[in-house]
């Protein structure tokens, strides 16, 4: 019994770092794709790109505002309940507002692009895997890496971050909904409250935090695809999988980068 | 480079997956503007083979090289100019699913040559014409049939003029018909453009209307090498059984339910099978 779980502790761990060495490998490919390639005659390749930011961006919109919008007054009720108790409902707009840019708004983002985008980036991967398209394009002398991941990093880098701006207003529009409708504060003086407590180091945070959550989405949902073997079921486990990795590794890296930030002051 | 050295060389090619010998010490040589078939029953090696030649896999030990070039070296722009060179029609079309037909042929054109998109207009229409294809240009692999496909699939294989072409199973899944259409079309095509040809297949009938050469595998070796005469003479009993479509020895009835018994664990003494 007990060597039996040692056995599958190992075997998982030993899983778990092949997993991680595929991903160091991909990470590594694309980062040469994208800045020593145009060097050696390679492009980039701008309208799959483009493309690609409208699919994770554009179509990933309105869900995530919706979200942004109720994350944004949960906080302000949650908010108003415990600092009303303490006579510090002036405080509010501050709380909502830090949540929100630091915290709600990037994190709930990229778990909605993970699960719209990077979903949808490794079944179709991973249907290019399985009816040889990606061996189509090697024999063609086209870099897959090139030609497929690099364009859905550079999409997922790009629209994540502006997605989780976005987020950002409407979360703090949500508090404002609830402070001026049901806290009966006024709008003019919630709004000078949230400018006043938000700082230059917030924002960045919460940019910093999407970046690496697109890097993160990007190629573990491009891992996913590209190792896909067999048939619909393996495309079906990689959509999964490419999920359940990418939010797993996003709260991870939400905690790393917090922690450093915390650290910083 | 003379045209007295292969245009592609493999030797001593080994692969194995999960310990089991897929390829067992191949050597392989295709002249310039030869039809190589390689036939074997599922199984035999045949599309792996052809994935190393291709450089879609790597063997375990073995070389290949295509004009002089080592397809496994680490030289990628010498690999990188031969596969412009190289065309290859996968077994199921392996054409991009999101493109149109013409998007697909157009998509080598595109990204190895300079030309304006007028031209590549041109040279897309052209070669889905030279297939039959002219027609069925704006749709989706999805809204054709599987002859179709394929045809589609040689079109672009075609669409950078390459020197040596590669199939795999060409004509697998088709009906007669659409089959010898096909074998019809690879024969003129390969008169026209005068490429050195690969094919790997086990259909008898496309293999010796098209072959120069013939190449029979069996568990990852070559048994026959030669002229579509040579093979057809060959007294390997292997060869025989495949070439005249004999069946291998049937299980016996008791012997299969003993295998299945013993497999699901079951110690049961196994029944005597009435054969009458």
């Amino acid at each position: 019994m007990v060597s039996q779980f040692i056995r599958g502790v190992g075997h998982n761990s030993l899983g778990l770092l092949a997993e991680a060495g595929g991903v160091w490998q991909l990470a590594v490919a694309s980062v040469d794709c994208l800045f020593v390639g145009p060097f050696h005659g390679d492009r980039i390749r701008i309208r799959p790109t483009i493309l690609l930011i409208v699919k994770a961006g554009y179509n990933s919109l309105s869900l995530s505002s919706l979200i942004a919008l109720l994350a944004g007054m949960i906080m302000a009720l949650q908010s108003a309940q415990q600092l009303g108790e303490v006579g510090a409902i002036s405080l509010m707009p501050n709380l909502v507002a830090s949540s929100i840019i630091r915290e709600l708004a990037p994190l709930l983002t990229a778990i909605i692009v993970a699960g719209r985008f990077g979903s949808a980036i490794a079944a179709e991967l991973g249907t290019m895997k399985v009816s040889q398209e990606i061996d189509a394009l090697t024999v063609m002398g086209i870099h897959p890496i090139s030609f497929l991941v690099v364009p859905r990093l550079l999409a997922l880098a790009i629209s994540l971050p502006c997605l989780v701006i976005f987020s950002d207003l409407v979360g703090i529009f949500g508090g404002l909904m609830i402070a001026v409708g049901v806290l009966k504060l006024g709008a003019t003086g919630y709004m000078i409250s949230t400018f006043d407590a938000l700082q230059l180091q917030d924002v960045a945070t919460g940019l910093v935090k999407s970046l690496i959550f697109a890097v993160i989405i990007g190629l573990i949902s491009c891992r996913q695809g590209l190792k896909t073997q067999g048939g619909a079921e393996q495309v079906g486990r990689a959509t999964t999988a490419s999920v359940v990795h990418s939010i797993i590794l996003i709260i991870a890296a939400d905690l790393f980068v917090t922690a450093i930030f915390y650290l910083k002051g | 480079m003379t045209q007295t050295t292969p245009l592609i060389e493999a030797r001593g090619l080994i692969k194995s997956y999960r310990g089991r010998r897929i390829i067992d010490q191949l050597d392989l040589t295709v002249n310039h503007g030869e039809t190589l078939v390689i036939l074997g029953a599922s199984g035999s090696g045949k599309s792996t083979l052809l994935r190393c030649l291709t450089g879609l896999e790597r063997p375990d030990a073995g070389s290949v090289h295509i004009q002089g070039v080592d397809i496994f070296a680490d030289d990628q722009e010498a690999i990188a100019s031969l596969r412009c060179r190289m065309g290859m029609a996968f077994q199921g079309g392996a054409l991009f699913e999101s493109m149109t037909l013409a998007e697909n042929i157009n998509l080598p054109l595109s990204e190895f040559t300079r030309l304006p998109v007028s031209t590549r207009q041109i040279i897309t229409r052209i070669k889905l014409g030279m297939v039959g294809l002219e027609d069925a240009m704006d749709l989706f692999p999805s809204q054709i049939s599987g002859g179709m496909r394929k045809r589609a699939a040689l079109a672009r294989a075609l669409a950078l003029d390459p020197e040596m072409l590669f199939f795999d199973e060409p004509s697998a899944g088709l009906d007669p018909v659409a089959s010898a259409g096909l074998d019809l079309l690879i024969l003129q095509l390969k008169e026209v453009f005068q490429v050195t040809l690969v094919m790997v297949t086990h259909e008898l009938a496309s293999a010796f209307s098209i072959a120069d050469r013939l190449a029979l595998m069996h568990e990852g070796r070559f048994l026959v090498v030669g002229s579509t005469a040579d093979v057809k003479k060959s007294k390997d009993p292997i060869v025989r059984r495949f070439l005249e479509r004999i069946p291998a020895k049937a299980l016996e009835g008791s012997n299969f339910y003993q295998r299945f018994t013993e497999s699901a664990g079951d110690s049961r003494a196994v029944p005597e099978v009435n054969n009458e």
